[in-house]
């Protein structure tokens, strides 16, 4: 049977420690970065997820300078960053990437200061690099606790949220009238979110949890209109995503130009993206027979559509 | 069905047999009419009748399934100088460093490239303009900071000072105090006529339009009757429209429109009545 | 270190310009996303031994292309995030064949003064002068289309064609940043510039000063810090634009408030 499979199945790769873990580890993050990623979707914050991921570098390089655990660091970084955006406090959803962003800055411009400062004693460029685009392979045994406990809050948090935040995601005005605080929802979504930015750039990297908290969300909401189809859906696809984007990557320490294997971040996202396209195909034929009017000078509006 | 009696040689705007399906739904089957430069237009529906897909398709912002718009003869609206819009919703964002007379200046040539020199001729217009909607006194605010009708207005002012010759409003009446419905109709009235502009206004309810209309369209059930008030706000006229028995009453020269209290006569593909339509409020 | 100064001032201008449109339409994301994702093509570009900062401009257009085309039908945000992945995967991609990491990765992406040699003078006075043409070409339209689209598009002026000119002006104004700012730190300051400057003035044409000289204020600054601390430029620049952007908020909540009080007081006098 192994000989049938292993042109798909290169050799040792049931066997190997590091997929194991690999694959664990990327289910658990596709299930978490699902469930947010389909409010942060609604709620048109990608940037902000986006945001902590990047802020995650912050965090990490301020606890290598420090000295401390990059899981420390990674989650007040976020937390504090969550304040910060709150602080600022624009609740329109233009406004709100003005807020993100301004926070975003402050927040990288602390990450050259701690990189350089680190750097003044130990060698910098790889340091910088891997912090940015960070490998799953590499994650350390030590921190799978913590990052199941952190998952466990999360989840926990959303599910906690989950009828006031979609209701204040699909309308704010109806869910503040029906007594729902639309502000301190959006706050502890936020806290959510910023955790699980912070527990997904840890241990798949920056590019992986802005493309696992945006991508099977979006493609999901493009397929249906029911929430919790949609992250069931969006799990489904993160999952899968993540197994395929392994498999190649393991496959590919076979393949040219290096024979040192293609990166698996590289696979996952291109899969995710690719998931996005042929997704958006029903609405586009749907459209092509004349049954969907073109949303000319629609931008941004915080709604159900992928 | 179309009552269509103007056949003047050069009318500003001409729907011919438009059908627009939506998911699945037809929303405006067989709609004709057109409207004479310089006539004072009112399209009257209930919500959903229709009137904001029509305007969408005349602004070119939608496809129709069959059927053809003509904007001074030219079909396909290209004619895009010759229009001013102001729509039923806009959000703008209280932060933008714009105030309500330099968006009115922006109505000027907005669809030119370069940046505009300030020049007195400019100023006086806006001033002109500020002063024919009454916005003087809130000009130099920041646009998102103006309530609704004070930003209603601004766009009126900016969709006028390019001296379009059809001006469509889609529903400017809808969230407005009777009192302030009756000025912004005025208002209308008066710019509309001194400046020979043809306007298309739709609403849900006619009361606010009848001292001024010079033709009514009225939507209903996807379809369209069109000619003047006198002929078409009868009772025989709209309970074909709307394939139910309606009942036209006038209240001191008002008009009520009600659901009558006879048998439906059945039309295919007809979806129910519109009890109440135009009652006022 | 004149060339600092002079190639600093030239990115503060083209940052002010462009970033006041930026902030009205809504785009910080893209303002951050469009850069931060070409460091994929710098990446691509030294892996096949051209020009860094060609490999830079081609990402940057691409990315503002791909962002066009993707939010035209989908959610805008979504397309900016997943365009930024996918350009980001592709540097992990073109990194990961690298033999060694070009010792430019740092300045790059945070800022680098010291090396800013003459013969970068030029292209980036020729680079900044087509970004504030273009500006100043699209004024009108560009302003109309940000604020009322469909009011726009009712006139002619189509939503899609002034997002892609928009969008293909914010990749050349960030791909020539790359001296001074680096590449992550200049969404900050087109968005921190421009912000501060809308508390500060209703008018457009004083709020696009302002943006311009906020932007150079923040940047003159952080090059003397710079200088002075040998800290990274970016770290003052993201620092500074968000203190600038607070400074803002503070000034036109405390005048917001007076100016109510004022008329508070009139209507009593009146009354």
């Amino acid at each position: 049977m192994s000989h049938l499979l292993s042109p798909v199945f290169a050799a040792g790769f049931f066997e190997s420690e590091p997929v194991r873990i690999a694959a664990a580890i990327g289910t658990l993050v596709a299930v978490v970065t699902a469930l947010v990623g389909v409010f942060t979707v609604m709620r048109g914050q990608s940037f902000a997820g986006e945001a902590f991921g990047d802020l995650g570098t912050t965090g990490g390089s301020g606890a290598l300078l420090v000295g401390v655990g990059p899981l420390g660091g990674f989650v007040a970084g976020n937390v504090i960053a969550a304040a910060a955006m709150e602080a600022v406090g624009i609740q329109r959803s233009r406004g709100r990437d003005l807020a993100t962003g301004i926070v975003l800055g402050a927040g990288l411009g602390l990450a050259a200061l701690f990189l350089y400062l680190y750097g003044s004693e130990h060698s910098t460029t790889g340091t910088t690099v891997s912090i940015l685009f960070g490998s799953i392979f590499a994650v350390a045994s030590s921190t799978i606790g913590p990052v199941i406990g952190l998952s466990a809050a999360v989840v926990l948090i959303t599910v906690a949220l989950y009828r006031p935040l979609l209701l204040s995601s699909i309308n704010s005005e109806m869910a503040a009238a029906r007594g729902i605080p639309v502000r301190l929802v959006g706050a502890l979504y936020l806290l959510a979110l910023a955790l699980a930015a912070a527990l997904a750039a840890l241990t798949i990297g920056t590019i992986l949890s802005t493309a696992l908290l945006v991508g099977p969300a979006a493609s999901a909401l493009r397929l249906t209109r029911r929430p919790l189809t949609a992250v069931l859906t969006a799990g489904a696809i993160g999952i899968g995503a993540m197994w395929l984007g392994i498999l190649l990557a393991y496959d590919s320490y076979s393949w040219p130009p290096a024979k040192q294997g293609w990166p698996v971040s590289f696979f996952v996202v291109t899969i995710v993206f690719l998931v996005y396209l042929l997704a958006g195909l029903p609405e586009a034929r749907a459209r092509r027979r004349g049954a969907r009017p073109a949303p000319a000078g629609e931008r941004s509006a915080p709604g159900l559509e992928g | 069905m179309s009552l269509d009696g103007s056949g003047a040689a050069a009318s500003i705007l001409e729907v011919s047999d438009l059908d627009v399906q939506l998911g699945g739904r037809r929303i405006l089957d067989g709609v004709s009419f057109r409207i004479a430069p310089g006539e004072f237009t009112g399209l009257i529906g209930s919500n959903g009748a229709g009137k904001t897909t029509l305007f969408r398709v005349i602004l070119g912002l939608q496809p129709a399934s069959a059927g053809r718009v003509a904007i001074e003869g030219a079909a396909g609206g290209r004619s895009r100088r010759a229009l001013g819009y102001v729509p039923q919703k806009f959000l703008i964002d209280p932060d933008v460093p714009l105030r309500a007379r330099d968006l009115v200046g922006l109505g000027i040539d907005a669809q030119r490239l370069g940046v505009p020199l300030p020049s007195r001729t400019r100023r006086e217009r806006v001033e002109q303009m500020l002063e024919a909607v009454d916005a003087v006194e809130f000009a130099d605010t920041r646009v998102g900071r103006l309530s609704g009708g004070e930003q209603q207005r601004i766009l009126i002012a900016h969709a006028l000072i390019s001296e379009p010759r059809l001006l469509l409003l889609d529903e400017p009446l809808a969230n407005l105090d009777l009192r302030s419905a009756a000025e912004v109709v005025r208002l209308l009235a008066r710019i509309a006529r001194e400046q020979r502009i043809a306007v298309l206004i739709s609403a849900h309810e006619i009361n606010p339009l009848l001292p001024v209309m010079d033709r009514v369209v009225y939507l209903a059930s996807g379809r369209a009757a069109n000619g003047t008030t006198a002929e078409i706000i009868r009772a025989e006229v709209l309970s074909k429209l709307y394939g139910h028995h309606v009942d036209v009453l006038n209240v001191h020269g008002r008009v009520l429109i009600v659901a009558g209290a006879g048998e439906d006569t059945d039309l295919a593909g007809h979806e129910g009545m519109f009890p109440g339509a135009g009652i006022p409020s | 270190m004149v060339n600092a100064w002079t190639v600093g001032s030239i990115v503060a201008v083209v940052a002010g310009v462009v970033g006041f449109f930026t902030v009205i339409r809504g785009s910080a994301f893209v303002a951050h996303a469009i850069p931060n994702g070409s460091f994929a093509g710098a990446a691509g570009a030294s892996l096949i031994g051209i020009s860094t900062l060609l490999g830079l401009g081609v990402f940057s257009l691409g990315g503002a292309l791909a962002i066009g085309l993707l939010g035209r039908r989908g959610r805008h945000d979504v397309a900016t995030a997943l365009a930024l992945v996918m350009m980001l995967a592709l540097g992990a991609l073109f990194l990961n064949f690298s033999v060694e990491y070009a010792p430019e990765v740092y300045s790059l992406l945070f800022g680098e003064i010291l090396g800013i040699s003459p013969n970068e003078l030029v292209p980036t006075a020729v680079l900044g002068a087509v970004c504030i043409l273009a500006t100043a070409a699209l004024y009108r339209p560009l302003m109309i289309s940000s604020i009322l689209p469909e009011v726009a598009e009712a006139r002619g002026i189509s939503a899609f064609r002034m997002e892609l000119a928009f969008l293909a002006v914010l990749a050349l104004a960030t791909t020539m940043t790359v001296p001074v700012v680096g590449m992550l730190l200049i969404f900050s300051l087109m968005i921190g510039a421009p912000a501060t400057a809308r508390s500060l003035t209703d008018r457009p044409p004083v709020a696009m000063g302002l943006s311009v000289a906020v932007a150079l204020v923040i940047v003159w600054a952080s090059i003397a810090a710079s200088y002075t601390t040998n800290y990274p430029v970016g770290f003052f620049v993201g620092t500074a634009s968000a203190a600038a952007y607070a400074c803002g908020r503070l000034y036109s909540a405390g005048g917001g408030r007076r100016v109510r009080a004022a008329r508070r007081e009139a209507r009593r006098r009146a009354s």
